[in-house]
């Protein structure tokens, strides 16, 4: 057998060699220089304009603008000096450059020219009053509700998965767990809320269940379904190769499903989160959900938006996060949705 | 020079040379079930193959020469008839027997490497006898490319790597169903003669499943043909032309004329 016989490779992951050519100039970062100026710009007006009312932590507010514009302008003037490209930075520099906009914006209308109703909307800087000076009890809210999280998550996705691959392996498991999955099933998770709270002996515990309930259901369908839609030949292969019923299962169906098990990890993750802060509102006494609950009860407006935009940083950082595993568990795809 | 290629690793004591299987098919009647009505696909087949020889089994699309393989690998059971392979009865598929399919079916979610480790993984003997993997990936011409996955091979590297899949099991019978159908004729060409020295280095016995009449006539010392659905043999041919074989030898052209005929296909002589 010789060389010829191999047709050209089509292999896409072919080591490319990466070149830094230092003779090359680093043209100037236009938009980094706007985007620092417009940054300074906010500072000065957020620093300098008087508040139409006694806010605190304007001048800290001010600063942090001014550093953040500072930053900027270094990275933008430095870049060509030093020769670095910056590429992740100048993707962002649009977005560097509105935001601060949309910052001065926020700015006159609350805390500069009070154009909208208090105590509803609150000026930036409460919001770095309530970082500042709340964050044990944040964090703490925000440690809890992970936890929660991630026990309901994890039992649910456990249970889910061996379920699905038991309906979708043995005919017998599938004829009992069909039609409850099919009874049960569509029922929201917080449909079972006041059930569950009286049958557990905690609400926490209850939580849990609720949490594992809304994600085992369609990591449950999605499992199944990926198994049952293996290609028959698969199996055929294994088979004369000579692969016991384990093998088939472990080494075959579950890996050929992967795809279909994560399609379900992904609803399940949107599902508990609304079942968390649900759960946290009406039942357990701590997380970012009766964090938002108890800001709304004493009027705190500002603690309230500081902790909705917690909460969109944890639920967004634990998409990413199992993003991130699946585009390494399933590398061998070719086509997968970026997030 | 294959069984040597593949034998254990050094030190340990080598293992008799594989030998092919003696093969005997004896009144095989077969249908499958399609909505409520049997469909014949077998009807009274029967035919017996040496050891390590190389037969062809030759008839138009859809007769039931694939079923006939499936019932070989073990995969299925004939509603009537017997198989076996060296006297004993086939039940259930066995390492031995080995099916390459039209398509590599190889698992995407596997590197090249993994996919040809598949059987020694599932029999539990891939620790022990890792070397084989890179053996049979050298034999096919695949070596440099152990850590790719499928996707990025074209249909005749996919193809070879299945029959890498197969090769490193060390099969007594090698089931070929159209394992070169789906794949362009320059590549289907060499791989023809890829096979042919697979086969004559490794002495197992071949059963090759085709409807490209030049094709078994180029690789197989016998073709059996087959008629139409439900597929019964209408003649065993044997193929009279010593290797290495000549696709020009006057001999192999006068066999194609008969073959057709046998085909009801002479018109287009």
């Amino acid at each position: 057998m010789t060389d010829q016989l191999i047709e050209t490779p089509a292999i896409a992951g072919a080591p490319r060699r990466r070149t830094r050519d230092h003779a090359e100039r680093v043209p100037l970062w236009h938009t980094g220089l706007a985007a620092g100026s417009v940054w300074l710009a906010a500072a000065a007006y957020a620093g300098l304009v008087p508040d139409a009312d006694d806010f605190a932590y304007t001048r800290e507010f001010a600063f942090g603008l001014a550093g953040i514009g500072g930053l900027i302008l270094l990275a933008a003037l430095a870049g060509p000096v030093a020769g670095l490209r910056l590429k992740a930075l100048r993707h962002w520099g649009p977005w560097l450059l509105i935001l601060p906009l949309g910052l001065i914006a926020w700015e006159a209308v609350t805390a500069k020219l009070e154009l909208l109703p208090r105590p509803f909307f609150v000026p930036p800087q409460a919001l770095l009053e309530v970082y500042l000076d709340d964050w044990p009890k944040l964090g703490l809210s925000v440690v809890a509700s992970l936890k929660l999280l991630a026990w309901g998550y994890a039992i649910g996705a456990a249970v889910g998965i061996t379920l699905g691959v038991s309906i979708g392996w043995w005919r017998i498991a599938g004829y009992w767990a069909h039609p409850v999955l099919r009874f049960i099933g569509p029922l929201p998770a917080t449909a079972w809320l006041p059930v569950a709270f009286f049958l557990f002996p905690s609400s926490w515990s209850a939580s849990v269940f609720l949490l594992a309930l809304a994600t085992g259901f369609p990591v449950t369908i999605l499992t199944w379904s990926g198994i049952s839609s293996v290609n028959k030949d698969y199996y055929d292969i294994a088979r004369t190769l000579g692969a016991s019923q384990r093998f088939l299962v472990l080494k075959v169906a579950i890996p050929a499903a992967l795809p279909h098990v994560f399609v379900g990890l992904f609803m399940g993750l949107g599902t508990s989160f609304a079942v968390l802060v649900v759960a946290e509102m009406l039942g357990v006494k701590a997380g970012l959900g009766w964090y938002l609950q108890w800001a709304q009860g004493w009027a705190a407006y500002a603690n309230m938006y500081a902790a909705l935009l917690v909460m969109a940083l944890m639920c967004s950082s634990l998409v990413t996060l199992l993003f991130r595993l699946r585009d390494r568990t399933l590398a061998w795809q070719k086509e997968l949705v970026r997030w | 020079m294959v069984s040597v290629a593949l034998s254990s690793p050094a030190g340990a004591p080598a293992p008799a040379p594989a030998s092919g299987l003696r093969l005997d098919v004896k009144h095989v009647s077969h249908a499958f079930q399609l909505e409520g009505a049997p469909l014949p696909v077998l009807d009274d087949v029967s035919f017996s193959a040496e050891p390590g020889s190389f037969v062809a089994l030759l008839g138009p699309s859809g007769c039931g020469k694939s079923t006939l393989l499936r019932l070989l690998a073990g995969l299925d059971q004939p509603v009537t008839g017997q198989l076996a392979v060296d006297g004993t009865a086939i039940t259930a598929p066995d390492p031995s027997r080995i099916l390459v399919f039209q398509d590599p079916t190889l698992y995407p979610w596997r590197t090249v490497e993994a996919n040809v480790s598949l059987g020694l993984e599932a029999r539990g003997l891939l620790k022990a006898q890792r070397r084989r993997v890179g053996d049979a990936l050298s034999l096919v011409g695949l070596s440099g490319f152990a850590s790719a996955y499928p996707r990025q091979l074209s249909g005749g590297m996919a193809q070879r790597v299945a029959l890498a899949r197969a090769l490193v099991n060390e099969p007594r019978l090698l089931l070929l169903d159209e394992p070169l159908g789906k794949l362009d004729s320059l590549t289907r060409i060499t791989m023809q003669g890829e096979i042919l020295k697979l086969w004559q280095d490794a002495r197992f016995t071949a059963l090759l499943v085709t409807h490209d009449v030049e094709e078994a006539l180029f690789l197989a010392e016998r073709v059996i043909v087959f008629s139409e659905r439900p597929a019964r043999i209408k003649a065993d041919v044997t193929v009279d032309v010593p290797y290495p074989r000549h696709r020009g030898d006057p001999r192999l052209a006068e066999l194609r004329h008969h073959l057709l005929g046998l085909l009801g296909l002479d018109a287009t002589w």
